[in-house]
């Protein structure tokens, strides 16, 4: 121990001990980063409607609550749909932007690609008043599909991100070749191109489900009556009282971010 | 790479034609980029749909006075009422601290994470993505809990004897701080840390050679080279606490009030488009402008994934 803390630490010759402080507050601070998350998870057992930690009684109480509660069921429903529906409109259309704006460098190409980005760049809160008044010109306001299309919006940067980024690292001139070979452009993308980028293309899927799942401010504004979602939901119980049965959802909805990530961290790892 | 179009008239175009015909090829190869290009109208045209003609047309609205005809009155009420001043002070005070205590606190852990060998470093990584990916609103609801008169900081700082009778540390700006740092840390973070690996560390090796200490060694070479990426991060983090609506609604109890949410209550409660439009004008224009001069330092694709 002492021959490590007189050891140097860095090209600086630096030394471990004077290093200390660093490694402590450095380890302060990931706690405080995880620490509060996590603690969500043992408290949606207590028993109490304080939610004590550590519990001093443990229930599934407020678990049984949401399961058994129908408009936290039919919230959660609604969520789910949006989600997958945001994933599977969002992805296709994503991908194919991101190919057309790789392959093709027509003129407008950078505007292109700028529109596709915008929003991500674009406050939340008028990305949803601006979709809540094209929906009440439209009168299609809190239906599913209205709801679906304003989360494409927000998916689409990530899934152009993210299939560009391994297009660019991916050697064109294979696809060439195929089409040289009598391979039309589309069955040279599927049988070719779209094999080597299906990570990144299973990774903007999960990441566009995501983004939907876990949307609040947007929900707020154009989702309601029987679609409302479960955010929307949580957000409203939040600003009244603390009421325990959030902590089931949000342990709930941890472990579904949790394996959508480890999920994309797999099919990241397998690429390399 | 870029030499995309060269390829795009592939055997098909040239066998169609039949004979060696350069004007054929040449409208042929000008369809089939059109064609290429036509793969993004999808996502743009839905993007320009729900997006930019909304935005346009709120730019429209903010001129629009309560009498219908062309006025300057949304932005007038912005600059003479009280209430409004108050607001873009509580917007850019909010996030002034938060920028600048996610600073104080992500830079040595960056630094920290950047000295340590990289499977190591991954691991702490993950410490900063896992609340990265985690709900806003879930986060939010964590910290109500464990800030309340009844939660965990306050019953250990007690047992602790810290203070003696429970703090109030939510529904104030206490408690908005605090959650907002703890969101905004990642996106600071992570372009700090890039910023930091890409130091060559012989640099600091000849520093210490030519007789700098480990102080003036970090000061002098190593913080310039990161500043980059500290820069390009901090604006990130300002730019993002300006649109804040979630954390400052919920922790702040109403104290707190920020931009987004007066142009919410603009339109839930007085259904006021033309005050609303109008503020949503300027937080546009304020980020826009910031986004700008950070772009010139980093790419802003590559700070992809955030959610605020």
């Amino acid at each position: 121990m002492k021959g490590w803390l007189d050891s140097p630490a860095s090209e600086t010759q630096i030394t471990q001990a004077q290093r200390l402080w660093l490694y402590i507050l450095s380890g302060l601070i990931m706690v405080f980063l995880v620490a509060p998350t996590l603690i969500v998870v043992p408290m949606s057992f207590s028993e109490s409607q304080y939610l004590e930690f550590p519990p001093r009684e443990w229930s599934t109480r407020w678990y049984e609550h949401y399961f058994g509660s129908p408009e936290w069921m039919a919230a959660t429903g609604t969520s789910f749909k949006v989600a997958i529906l945001t994933m599977l409109v969002a992805t296709p259309i994503g991908v194919m932007a991101a190919y057309g704006l790789h392959v093709s460098k027509f003129a407008f190409a950078r505007l292109i690609f700028v529109i596709l980005l915008t929003p991500m760049m674009v406050p939340l809160i008028l990305i949803a008043i601006g979709a809540f008044y094209v929906y009440v010109k439209l009168q299609i306001l809190y239906t599913l599909a209205s709801l679906v299309l304003a989360h494409t919006i927000l998916a689409l940067p990530l899934v152009v991100i993210v299939t560009g980024a391994a297009l660019k690292s991916y050697d064109m001139n294979q696809e060439r070749a195929a089409r040289s070979l009598g391979a039309s452009r589309w069955v040279a993308f599927l049988t070719v191109t779209l094999p080597q980028i299906r990570f990144a293309v299973i990774t903007s899927a999960l990441l566009s489900f995501l983004t939907s799942f876990d949307e609040v401010v947007v929900a707020l504004f154009i989702s309601g009556g029987d679609n409302a979602t479960l955010t929307r939901n949580m957000f409203n119980a939040l600003r009244d009282q603390i009421d325990p049965t959030i902590a089931s959802i949000s342990t709930l909805m941890i472990i579904v971010t949790s394996l959508l990530m480890v999920a994309a961290q797999l099919f990241g790892k397998s690429r390399g | 790479m870029s030499t995309g179009t060269t390829a795009t008239s592939g055997p098909i175009g040239a066998a169609a034609l039949g004979d060696n015909n350069a004007e054929g090829l040449k409208a042929d190869a000008r369809r089939e980029r059109l064609r290429l290009a036509g793969l993004c109208s999808p996502a743009a045209i839905l993007v320009l749909v729900l997006l930019v003609i909304p935005v346009g047309w709120l730019f429209y609205v903010s001129f629009i006075g309560a009498d219908g005809q062309f006025s300057l009155e949304n932005y007038e009420r912005m600059i003479e009422r009280k209430s409004y001043a108050r607001i873009f002070q509580t917007t850019f005070e909010v996030s002034l601290l938060t920028t600048a205590l996610c600073i104080l606190i992500g830079y040595p852990l960056a630094y920290f994470m950047s000295q340590l060998p990289s499977r190591i470093a991954n691991l702490c990584l993950i410490t900063v993505l896992l609340p990265f990916w985690t709900s806003l609103l879930v986060r939010t609801y964590a910290w109500l809990v464990l800030l309340q008169k009844r939660g965990l900081v306050n019953t250990w700082a007690m047992d602790l004897g810290l203070w003696d009778e429970p703090i109030k540390i939510v529904h104030n700006m206490t408690g908005t701080l605090i959650d907002m740092v703890h969101i905004m840390l990642p996106f600071l973070i992570l372009p700090v840390y890039g910023s930091m690996k890409a130091i060559d560390k012989d640099y600091l090796k000849a520093a210490a050679n030519l007789g700098a200490g480990p102080t003036r060694a970090f000061w002098t070479v190593f913080f310039p080279l990161s500043a980059p990426g500290l820069f390009a991060g901090s604006l990130i983090v300002f730019v993002l606490c300006l649109g804040f609506f979630v954390t400052p609604a919920v922790l702040g109890g109403g104290k707190v009030i920020m931009v987004s949410m007066k142009i919410a209550s603009n339109i839930e409660l007085f259904v006021n488009w033309g005050a609303a439009s109008a503020l949503g004008v300027v937080l546009l224009l304020m980020t826009v402008a910031i986004l700008w001069i950070a772009a010139r330092f980093v790419r802003l694709d590559q700070l992809a994934g955030q959610g605020h």
